[in-house]
């Protein structure tokens, strides 16, 4: 449904999107999971032809977004970051117009905006229609917003932070509106929060600095990106410099970090990624005569390794802004 | 098409919601009135509204980019114009349906103005054909001036500037221009002359009937309608 291929944006003389490539089949429901500044929101501009790419190619439903963007426009619907909305307007009047310029036939915009609004919760209370957009709160505006992109029922909908400023219900309700809206569209969100998307999204993007650092189903990348594993042993019986000796020499081992308290020596290990050094260090201590009171094994979770890129990405920021400062 | 009209549609109904066009709107008649009240509405005059419409394209050169100053600007500032630019509408068709809107809007504070023909018509009898040249002027000159103010609109997204900006040009044409015929020497007072808008609504406010100034005045509307789908386009690349 979308291509995109070795899509780059420059911004002056910063590079928003580094030569990222994906693809987005029909019925999936991709999560656009970055940093703030990460990229995101410039790749979906490319993709609903707002603004052309530097280089690099992107088609949406079989049309290229630069060459055929009229065909694109009609294909996709958009709703941006902010949700703007023209505040002066009702709430039918705005759908209807929307609908107009969306080209949907004069006699079928009436049911269209209908349909929609019962779609996203706007037929109830009674005048919701008739208010003004400008008095509404942030989650109706959000549904208007959503109504809006749903009008020509296009194949693929793109939103920008659907979540972003709602409350725990609306994030619940928006959640399930958008898992539903999956069965017929495909639809691509972007979100700098983990757990909403994962719950979402039965694909990911995880994108930082521009580039795709990770892609996957939520629960293959849990699998694919654990950071190195880690064990915590604590033990008693033998110097502080001999255990970190004794356990560095296994087979595997890293790195060792000790700290002693209370006559006990904290030990955190440090291993490959898919070694379990449980077994080693265990038998170890009952083989020295060491006493052992903790032995656990803890491993890189998605929300590391996003905390970590993120931390990366502030880091390079930083490093960006004192260089040019 | 149908978007382009859903666009003017919109722009329409919006002037009719924002108080800065209720209150150009009544400046401008209330001025245009006590010119024809105190000027031209006296007994032993002359039965013509002539020195109203010169008044009055004055007056639009402060009025109009009022006006027009939202039309784009505002998109722009509220992230409106995200959405409107990812609709398959085409950057002309949202130039025109907003300069048709606007046009609109023109033509009905235009309309108030017809009062004072008919007041005119109670105590005298007043050119008939003088005034509806005249008002075709008025309504050339304002295609014009408002082509120049959304064009002014397409460059910031603050409305005042664009106002600024967009009064600047209309003075450069209207008023400069002027200046330069009376003092400058050759060959720029002729060149200027060309150039002077008022020259060429005089014409039509005298009841002349003057292809010269409909060619200028529908080329200028052209020329920043194009300028104005230009601007418009060039956001994207940036």
């Amino acid at each position: 449904m979308i291509e995109v291929e070795n899509l780059t944006k420059w911004y002056g003389p910063v590079c928003a999107v580094d030569n990222i490539s994906f693809r987005v089949e029909k019925g999936m429901i991709v999560g656009f999971l970055g940093p703030n500044g990460a990229g995101k929101s410039t790749t979906m501009k490319i993709l609903t032809c707002y603004m052309p790419a530097t280089s690099g190619r992107a088609s949406v439903a079989g049309y290229d977004v630069l060459s055929d963007s009229m065909n694109v426009r009609r294909n996709i619907g958009y709703m941006p970051e902010s949700v703007p909305l023209y505040p002066e307007m009702r709430v039918r009047e705005l759908l209807m117009f929307r609908a107009a310029l969306r080209d949907i036939p004069r006699r079928q915009r009436r049911s269209a905006v209908d349909r929609v609004a019962e779609r996203c919760w706007l037929s109830r209370p009674e005048d919701m229609m008739r208010r003004r957009v400008g008095e509404l709160s942030r989650g109706y505006r959000q549904r208007v917003g959503l109504a809006e992109v749903l009008l020509h029922n296009p194949p693929v909908l793109v939103l920008d932070e659907p979540t972003i400023g709602l409350d725990p219900a609306q994030i619940r309700a928006m959640r399930e509106l958008i898992r539903d809206l999956g069965a017929e569209h495909t639809v691509i969100l972007s979100s700098h929060i983990l757990a909403q998307v994962e719950q979402t999204c039965n694909h990911l993007i995880i994108i930082a600095s521009g580039r795709i650092a990770a892609a996957g189903a939520p629960a293959e990348l849990r699998q694919r990106v654990v950071g190195p594993s880690r064990i915590i042993a604590e033990l008693r019986g033998a110097e502080e410099a001999t255990l970190v000796e004794t356990i560095r020499a296994l087979p595997g081992v890293r790195d060792v970090q000790p700290s002693t308290s209370d006559g006990w020596t904290r030990l955190a290990v440090g291993g490959d990624q898919q070694v379990d050094l449980r077994t080693e260090v265990s038998a170890l201590a009952a083989a020295r005569g060491w006493q052992l009171r903790e032995l656990r094994r803890e491993v890189g979770s998605l929300e590391d390794f996003f905390v970590q890129i993120t931390y990366e990405q502030n880091v390079r920021w930083m490093e960006r802004m004192t260089k040019s400062a | 098409m149908h978007q382009t009209l859903a666009v003017a549609r919109r722009e329409l109904a919006g002037y009719f919601y924002s108080p800065v066009a209720y209150v150009v709107g009544a400046l401008f008649l209330l001025a245009s009135g006590l010119w024809f009240f105190y000027r031209i509405f006296i007994p032993g005059n002359e039965a013509s509204l002539r020195p109203l419409f010169e008044a009055m394209a004055y007056i639009m050169v402060f009025a109009t980019p009022l006006l027009t100053m939202r039309l784009v600007s505002d998109e722009i500032r509220s992230g409106t114009i995200e959405t409107l630019m990812t609709s398959p509408v085409t950057d002309a068709a949202v130039v025109t349906g907003k300069f048709l809107g606007v046009m609109a809007f023109y033509l009905v504070l235009l309309a108030g103005t017809v009062v004072f023909l008919a007041i005119m018509a109670v105590y005298g009898q007043p050119d008939l054909g003088v005034a509806a040249t005249g008002y075709l002027g008025m309504v050339l000159l304002g295609a014009a001036y408002l082509s120049v103010g959304l064009f002014a609109s397409t460059l910031t997204p603050h409305q005042l500037v664009a106002a600024i900006v967009g009064t600047a040009i209309l003075a450069i044409f209207a008023i400069m221009m002027q200046v330069l015929v009376a003092n400058a020497g050759e060959p720029w007072n002729y060149l200027a002359a060309k150039l002077n808008a008022m020259t060429y609504f005089r014409d039509f406010s005298r009841g002349m009937f003057d292809t010269r100034g409909v060619v200028f005045f529908l080329t200028a509307t052209g020329l920043f309608l194009f300028l104005s789908v230009k601007t418009l386009e060039s956001r994207r690349w940036r």
